[in-house]
């Protein structure tokens, strides 16, 4: 825990957790489609479903979906900045099931090229969030860190080949989760780093046979 | 990251530094950033927390309608001096109240530690700077301060509503505000951490029981009670009066409390003030026009 993670953030008020989180799981969520999204599926879960809309933790989940920061005061405008930007959405209530935390949300977004991704995020106090299942495969990490998520197919090699690659750049391993969807299905493999890992690593984990996705989040704007 | 205001007092008097150097030492470390470096982040937060008090609107209503507007009918009363709180106190009620409503109406504020509690620290650390003419690095310092303590909070008990009620919002900001009143108005290293914990004892116990679950009833008005509390608690202090029960048990009786507490008393909206009938009406009423 840092100092900073006590006195801030700076945030748009009024709650930490509903408004500030709410806006950092659609900024993640963003960063993990990778580009500008054309639509959004909200699902609010909880509390955040409960009281979310006093909270303001639908404008902000829209809000960071566009790329507005938990700082920015567009946030409570952020349902007519989506009209401008032709960013459609609907939001609507879910029920994760009572293991998932009470502020969490399912979005499901599809970018400008096609693409899309659907996740699932908690908001866990004082503003920091935990993605816990991208694509319907369980992860778990808070984008504190720089991230990179390969999806891959379940077979023998692919976690010696990434961490050998990390290594030659002298990227250094945070944490590492490794789940797969069944046996030979798709897996994923969610790396958290203290170093920005190189334009030229994440291009060639993209080339190798076998890989499906690699999302890189990175701590740099 | 300390676990106890002790090992945060034990190392500053082996280093012979202040709270606020071992405190912003340990976290430039983590960080892999200067000291200097980390200073001037706190800089820009203080800024911010200044910020949230200036660019207050006294036109603004939260999106419910419960709060907004109420700052400046104490600013009126004040200035025609039918307070009764004196000129000091008044100013921190009347802050306390310009940012905590600002962050009902989604306007930009400091969480410290929780946007809830946001109007605690500047409402203090903003006016004694005004009454005695602090430099901002000082007030930066001090925020080491009430940092250090916050994140034994943190560490030991809890500082989110929904886990430790009340007490743990508008509690812990007052007892790191206290913290760092003391640090500016000149006391020791082990005064500090008196100062904190006389604020926490004072306000152990609080429910977490927001009308309709919004961060507004009671939320607005406890900043006020979190602010004079760390007032007093610093002046209590430097009037030489000690804890009987020392810093860290203090916290440890907060998070003992806060896992005693019943759910409906912990940010769910459900019991204590949310659950009386007015309250279960406001709530039925929001639902109707949100």
């Amino acid at each position: 825990m840092l100092i900073s993670d006590i006195i801030g953030p700076v945030m748009v008020g009024p709650s930490s957790s509903h408004t500030a989180g709410a806006d950092r799981i659609g900024m993640i969520a963003r960063r993990i489609l990778g580009e500008e999204v054309v639509s959004a599926d909200i699902g609010l879960h909880g509390s955040f479903l409960a009281t979310g809309r006093g909270h303001g933790t639908d404008r902000a989940l829209v809000a960071g979906i566009m790329g507005i920061p938990v700082d920015d005061e567009r946030i409570p405008n952020s349902f007519t900045i989506a009209k401008e930007r032709g960013l459609f959405y609907q939001i609507h209530g879910v029920n994760l099931g009572d293991e998932v935390h009470p502020n969490s949300v399912r979005l499901e977004l599809r970018g400008e090229s096609g693409k899309s991704v659907e996740l699932i995020a908690s908001s866990i106090g004082g503003g920091r969030i935990k993605v816990v299942e991208i694509d319907g495969i369980p992860v778990s990490f808070s984008g504190d860190l720089a991230t990179l998520i390969v999806h891959n197919l379940d077979q023998p090699g692919y976690v010696a080949e990434v961490t050998s690659m990390l290594e030659k750049q002298s990227v250094n391993i945070a944490t590492m989760q490794l789940n797969r969807s069944n046996r030979g299905g798709d897996a994923i493999m969610v790396i958290e780093c203290d170093a920005e890992v190189p334009e030229c690593t994440i291009r060639s984990l993209e080339a190798l046979d076998g890989v499906l996705n690699v999302t890189y989040i990175s701590m740099e704007a | 990251m300390f676990d106890s205001l002790n090992a945060i007092c034990e190392k500053a008097a082996k280093e012979k530094k202040s709270v606020w150097q071992v405190v912003i030492e340990d976290d430039a470390c983590q960080q892999d950033i200067s000291v200097e470096d980390n200073l001037d982040r706190m800089m820009t937060v203080y800024q911010a927390m200044r910020a949230s008090d200036e660019n207050y609107d006294p036109s603004l209503k939260s999106n419910s309608g419960l709060v907004g507007c109420e700052a400046e009918k104490v600013r009126k009363a004040r200035l025609e001096g039918s307070l009764m709180c004196g000129d000091l106190v008044s100013r921190i009620m009347e802050r306390a109240l310009r940012v905590a409503e600002s962050n009902a109406c989604m306007k930009k504020i400091v969480a410290a530690p929780t946007a809830g509690s946001c109007g605690v620290m500047p409402a203090v650390l903003l006016t004694i700077q005004e009454e005695y003419g602090y430099s901002d690095e000082d007030m930066a310092k001090a925020l080491y301060v009430a940092g250090g303590i916050g994140s034994v909070i943190a560490h030991r008990a809890s500082v989110s509503g929904a886990e430790g009620g009340c007490q743990a919002e508008i509690g812990s900001a007052s007892a790191m505000t206290a913290g760092a009143a003391v640090y500016l108005r000149g006391g020791s290293n082990e005064q500090m951490m008196n100062a904190s914990a006389l604020a926490l004892k004072s306000l152990l116990g609080l429910a977490c029981d927001p009308v309709a679950g919004l961060v507004e009833v009671p939320c607005v008005k406890r900043n006020v009670i979190g602010a004079v509390n760390a007032l007093t608690a610093a002046d209590m202090t430097m009037a030489g009066i000690e804890s009987k029960i020392p810093p860290d048990e203090v916290i440890d009786a907060m998070q003992s409390i806060g896992r005693r507490m019943d759910p409906s008393i912990r940010e769910t909206g459900v019991g204590g003030l949310a659950g009386t009938p007015t309250g279960a009406r406001i709530r039925e009423e929001i639902r109707g026009n949100l």
